[in-house]
């Protein structure tokens, strides 16, 4: 199967059934996307397909055949992307640090200069049992609103 | 551990839409039918928690001839059978016709699931709790299904004949689902999911309404049109007692992990009264 993945094309050979978190944990080493609840609630997973935020746990490696994948590990490449990084440091919006890579991904699919209402709405998806959130929002508005 | 369940499951993935009817035909034939797999937010979450489920699957997720965006035609709003909830968020035509569906598509899981979940895949699985479905009972969707027989289309509410059953036939495959404009005009519609959360949160009860067509989920093995309450209204009634009096008649939900039957019941009974036309002092 091809993958594009962080703007690097990769042929792999998975099962086609593979969840896609696992490959691109164990047959990419890209392990910076996390597992957490495995059942599309915590968000942890989270990785862009084609621009739009989805569970990798619940997507099978075939149904991402052909399309360019963004995770964590390719935030840095982009300008806007190492905005955010560096608001979610300046803002002290990770603590323990494992909601971190599915937050920023899922904020990378809000629009651009989003509100507050769109910011929490584009973020339901993913849980934080640290923060309360409230830093996390001031990052992502401070690097994208 | 284990090879996980995900890396053994067989997926086969069709070229086309006839390529896949032509699939499950001949799996049907064989005695072997395959699973039908869309955006797999509700087989991954089974897969994941280690139950064993059998068989092949079919991919439909590449099929877009499944998933052209909503268009008004032949007097109904059709949907692809692979229709997400983002289209139906997104879709201006969704937004003026049935906007109940956009609000109920808002609050199914978090964006990444809204991304995924298909409206074909929320009739499919055929949960009690599938949040789509109220609204499409309410607004008399039409399920088309479609064969090498050509295409039948069944109303939604007569498309489960029990808990997770479906009169599909394992050789056809949801295509569309058609929604009738004509009922809907000048109709006031209501959607209201109670559950723990306003996010993220499964059903205790659904209700939807297109005027005077009422439909609840989370009350029983199927999703449910309350008939008496709607001749109740036809005829006039304007008593909120005597239409919850009624609807005790014809919901009997049950308790599970999410809530109790009693709890439901009274939850149903007072959604009434969002209805705007009935009197709470009558």
């Amino acid at each position: 199967m091809k993958l594009t993945v962080n703007g690097q094309a990769h042929a792999i050979s998975a099962a086609p059934g593979k969840r896609l978190l696992d490959t691109l944990r164990e047959d990419l080493k890209l392990t910076g996307t996390k597992e957490g609840c495995g059942e599309g609630e915590c968000g942890a997973c989270t990785v862009l397909i084609d621009g739009e935020a989805v569970n990798s746990c619940l997507v099978p490696t075939c149904q991402a055949e052909g399309t360019k994948i963004l995770t964590v590990e390719g935030l840095a490449q982009n300008p806007r992307w190492r905005k955010l990084q560096k608001a979610f440091l300046e803002c002290n919006a990770a603590q323990c640090g494992i909601c971190t890579p599915g937050m920023m991904l899922s904020a990378c699919a809000l629009p651009p200069q989003p509100t507050l209402q769109q910011i929490r709405v584009g973020l339901a998806g993913n849980l934080c049992r640290c923060t309360g959130y409230v830093k996390i929002y001031d990052a992502v508005k401070k690097a994208l609103g | 551990m284990g090879q996980p369940a995900t890396d053994r499951i067989e997926i086969v993935k069709p070229q086309s839409l006839r390529h896949a009817i032509d699939w499950l035909t001949s799996a049907a034939e064989d005695g072997s039918p395959l699973t039908l797999l869309a955006g797999g937010t509700d087989i991954y979450v089974l897969l994941n928690a280690g139950v064993p489920l059998q068989g092949r699957f079919l991919d439909l997720w590449g099929l877009t001839e499944l998933r052209p965006a909503p268009v008004v035609s032949g007097g109904s709003l059709v949907f692809g059978a692979l229709t997400t909830y983002t289209d139906c968020i997104r879709s201006a035509l969704v937004q003026k016709h049935l906007p109940i569906l956009v609000q109920a598509s808002r609050e199914v899981g978090g964006v990444q699931i809204q991304n995924r979940g298909t409206l074909g895949g929320n009739i499919g699985n055929g949960s009690p709790a599938g949040d789509s479905l109220p609204v499409l009972a309410a607004a008399d969707a039409q399920v088309v299904l479609a064969s090498v027989n050509g295409e039948r289309t069944v109303p939604l509410t007569e498309f489960y004949s029990s808990y997770r059953k479906t009169v599909r036939r394992p050789y056809e495959l949801i295509v569309r689902v058609e929604v009738p404009l004509a009922p809907l005009q000048k109709q006031k519609q209501i959607f209201r999911k109670v559950g723990t959360r306003a996010a993220q949160a499964i059903s205790k009860v659904v209700m939807a309404a297109v005027g005077p067509q009422i439909a609840f989920g989370s009350v029983g093995p199927t999703v449910v049109r309350a008939r008496k309450v709607e001749a109740y209204l036809r005829e006039g009634g304007r008593s909120l007692a005597a239409a919850q009096r009624l609807l005790k008649q014809e919901i009997h939900p049950i308790d599970d992990v999410r809530s109790t039957g009693v709890y439901r019941l009274k939850v149903a009974q007072n959604l009434l009264a969002e209805l705007g036309t009935l009197d709470a002092h009558k």
